[in-house]
């Protein structure tokens, strides 16, 4: 298994949709083949459609508004000592994380092929949103699957979706969380798939919902990069990229463009759910070593039991609450690209007090975590490494729970 | 020598009806109960297929999903289910058993691993719901060797060059799905249009048993009587939940409806 260098990471995948033979693919019912293989026909060639790439930039850039921020944390730094520490606000994108992306290039896609409605799942609430943003903008009708106990803990994004025209629908299965929205998102494609759209909200499920998300949130790496030169003439020798990985969309969008740098030079650390301190549960398959196994279409490390049977997950932050991860992912592990960790929800509340307290800047629960891991790190190497943290997302939508477990304050004060 | 799937082809359509096979969730509501259920409709179906159940089922609606989910609450596991099978075989009126379920029970199990124990445990063919074809040519084959039937499923959405290689690739049986649904789901397109579908198939591949599933039950069954076979599930699930709600005996209930569905295709 190795990562070809010149190649896109997204069309690294052989013929049947398998990164490094192993991962991804297309694990799914007969009925869902004929669409996928429509919509892989309709990438393939949009992709390199030059009126299409301009007709997306010009949408990224007039509605989404790019580029987002690149900004030094001046006051964190002083206060870590060792290295810089910066962050690429995503969060600044229109509707408040890179959830955006993926939803305006679907209903791109959607509109070109004549489908009335999409439907996505959500679990943090930001995919949801955002597909009924670019829904709306469009002119789609939209669906958004979300789990009952997600609905209860995001209701800003819930009222947002509404707002927007979108219908939410409770699922009510199993952990009523993430991988059980996206189950029945995927339930209500097989009987409609001749009218609807899907959106896969993340780089997971089939391999060419993998290969549409990862295409659209590389966005966030290409601006960076230019950012990086205008801001020290070049890619500097010692950058670490650290981003929070659930289904894994941010985080390929921030690394994507420099994935054919030597890792001593651009590192790439990506950063689990560990979940509460005193749970056995996690949302950590690539750091504590879960098996291989088929979830929603792929192939991928996931948590299961040794039957097969998905196991629950638990996090305090609902959008990395996901018992899998992205194919590309597992892969960039076993070709050691990247590396992954995992931080407990006490420590990404930590990191949120942290970042607050010195910062202008509200990164939610998800980017806590991986501030958390950079905070730790940063004071250990020299002044002339870059650390950057993706902000990915805007803690409005956490504020019921930063309330309660934090109290009024670092809601109101922010 | 005939599979014992083909001969219960052969032995329904000497009868002139199609072949009724029903679908209970292994497991549900108990181990013990599942046993009896199937032991109790093989009185009247020919072809029983078995569902391991699985959490994260993306084809099944609200009926088997509910079954799924009470048999893996009540603690079954895969071998628990290759268990049943086997004490049901020993029974005196067992008939051929189909598991249908999802490829990543298998492949935790291992795929060789997995075909042995159904060997060993009288499991004559396999359904996997999301190991669609070509991803599926080398397990087939190995289910072929193994003397399992591997049965592959086609859709309205299979395209006609799709339908020519599935069927060629196929084993004795395929199975199509009636309607762009979820298991459960009602019945939105006319039996003559699901009827022209099936001609189509047996026109291509007309040696193989065919069978219609989705959208089936005892108020549809009658529109599919000139067909090889047909599948029968999600009313059946939904009456064991409603028997357990109800506090009645499931066994009892489940046999009584498994009956009425055979007279109303024979």
């Amino acid at each position: 298994m190795k990562l070809k260098k010149g190649i896109p990471l997204i069309d690294q995948g052989d013929k049947l949709g398998f990164w490094g033979g192993k991962f991804g693919g297309n694990f799914v019912p007969e009925t869902l083949k004929k669409p996928i293989e429509d919509l892989e026909i309709q990438f393939n060639k949009l992709k390199n459609d030059k009126n299409f790439i301009k007709e997306r930039n010009k949408y990224f850039k007039n509605w989404i508004g790019t580029p987002t921020r690149f900004i030094k944390l001046k006051n964190l730094t002083k206060h870590v000592g060792g290295a810089q520490i910066w962050s690429k606000v995503v969060s600044d994108a229109n509707g408040g994380a890179h959830k955006i992306y993926n939803a305006t290039v679907h209903c791109l896609l959607a509109k070109r092929s004549g489908k009335k409605v999409i439907i996505g799942d959500t679990g943090a609430g930001y995919a949801g949103k955002m597909l009924s943003m670019a829904a709306k903008k469009f002119g789609l009708k939209c669906k958004i699957f979300m789990g009952a106990k997600d609905i209860r803990r995001q209701q800003p994004n819930v009222k947002a979706m509404k707002k927007n025209g979108a219908d939410v629908i409770p699922v009510y299965s199993g952990s009523q969380t993430l991988v059980d929205a996206v189950s029945e998102c995927m339930r209500y494609w097989v009987a409609n798939c001749d009218t609807t759209a899907m959106c896969v909200g993340s780089t997971v499920g089939p391999a060419i919902f993998v290969r549409i998300c990862g295409w659209s949130t590389s966005q966030i790496s290409r601006e960076l990069k230019v950012q990086l030169i205008n801001e020290f003439g070049k890619v500097p020798k010692k950058l670490k990229l650290y981003n929070c990985v659930g289904g894994g969309s941010s985080s390929f969008g921030f690394w994507n463009e420099f994935m054919d740098y030597d890792k001593k030079q651009v590192e790439f650390i990506g950063v689990e759910a560990g979940g509460p301190s005193k749970s056995k549960k996690h949302a950590a398959p690539l750091t504590y070593g879960s098996k291989i196994g088929i979830l929603h279409g792929a192939a991928q490390y996931v948590n299961q039991n040794s039957d097969g049977q998905i196991e629950e997950t638990e996090s305090i932050s609902a959008g990395l609450d996901y018992p899998g991860i992205s194919p590309l992912h597992c892969f960039l592990k076993d070709v050691k690209r990247a590396r992954y960790t995992a931080v407990s929800d006490e420590e990404a509340l930590k990191a949120y007090q942290i970042v607050t307290k010195y910062e202008n800047l509200r990164p939610s629960l998800e980017p806590s975590h991986a501030f958390s891991v950079a905070i730790k790190e940063a004071k250990k190497f020299s002044k002339n490494t870059i650390v950057i943290i993706n902000s990915c997302g805007d803690a409005y939508k956490d504020r019921g729970i930063l309330e309660k477990k934090l109290g009024k304050k670092y809601v109101k004060s922010n | 020598m005939l599979n014992p799937i083909s001969l219960a082809f052969k032995n329904a359509k000497k009868k002139k009806r199609p072949a009724l096979l029903t679908y209970t969730v292994a497991g549900d509501s108990s181990k013990k109960q599942s046993l009896e259920i199937l032991k109790a409709i093989s009185n009247y179906a020919d072809i029983l297929e078995v569902g391991v159940p699985h959490n994260t089922p993306v084809a099944d609606g609200g009926q088997i999903q509910t079954s799924a989910y009470r048999a893996i609450k009540n603690g079954i596991k895969m071998n628990d289910i290759f268990k049943i099978v086997s004490d049901f075989k020993k029974s005196k009126n067992s008939k051929p058993v189909i598991f249908m379920g999802y490829y990543n029970m298998i492949f935790q199990y291992g795929e060789n691993n997995f075909l042995a124990k159904c060997k060993k445990s009288g499991v004559n063919g396999l359904i996997v719901v999301d190991l669609p074809w070509p991803e599926n040519k080398n397990f087939s084959k190995k289910c072929k060797k193994n003397s399992i039937n591997f049965i592959q499923l086609l859709s309205p959405t299979t395209s006609n060059k799709r339908l020519k290689s599935i069927t060629k690739d196929s084993h004795d049986m395929i199975y199509y799905i009636s309607m762009l649904s979820t298991t459960g789901g009602k019945l939105k397109v006319s039996p003559k249009n699901i009827l022209a579908n099936y001609n189509k198939i047996k026109k291509i591949s007309p040696k193989k048993n065919c069978v219609i599933g989705f959208g089936i039950t005892e108020k549809t069954i009658s529109n599919f009587k000139n067909t090889d076979g047909l599948v029968v599930g999600s009313q059946i699930c939904k009456e064991i939940t409603r028997s357990l709600n109800n506090r009645q005996n499931p066994v009892i209930n489940v046999s009584k409806i498994v009956s009425k569905l055979r007279k109303k295709i024979s």
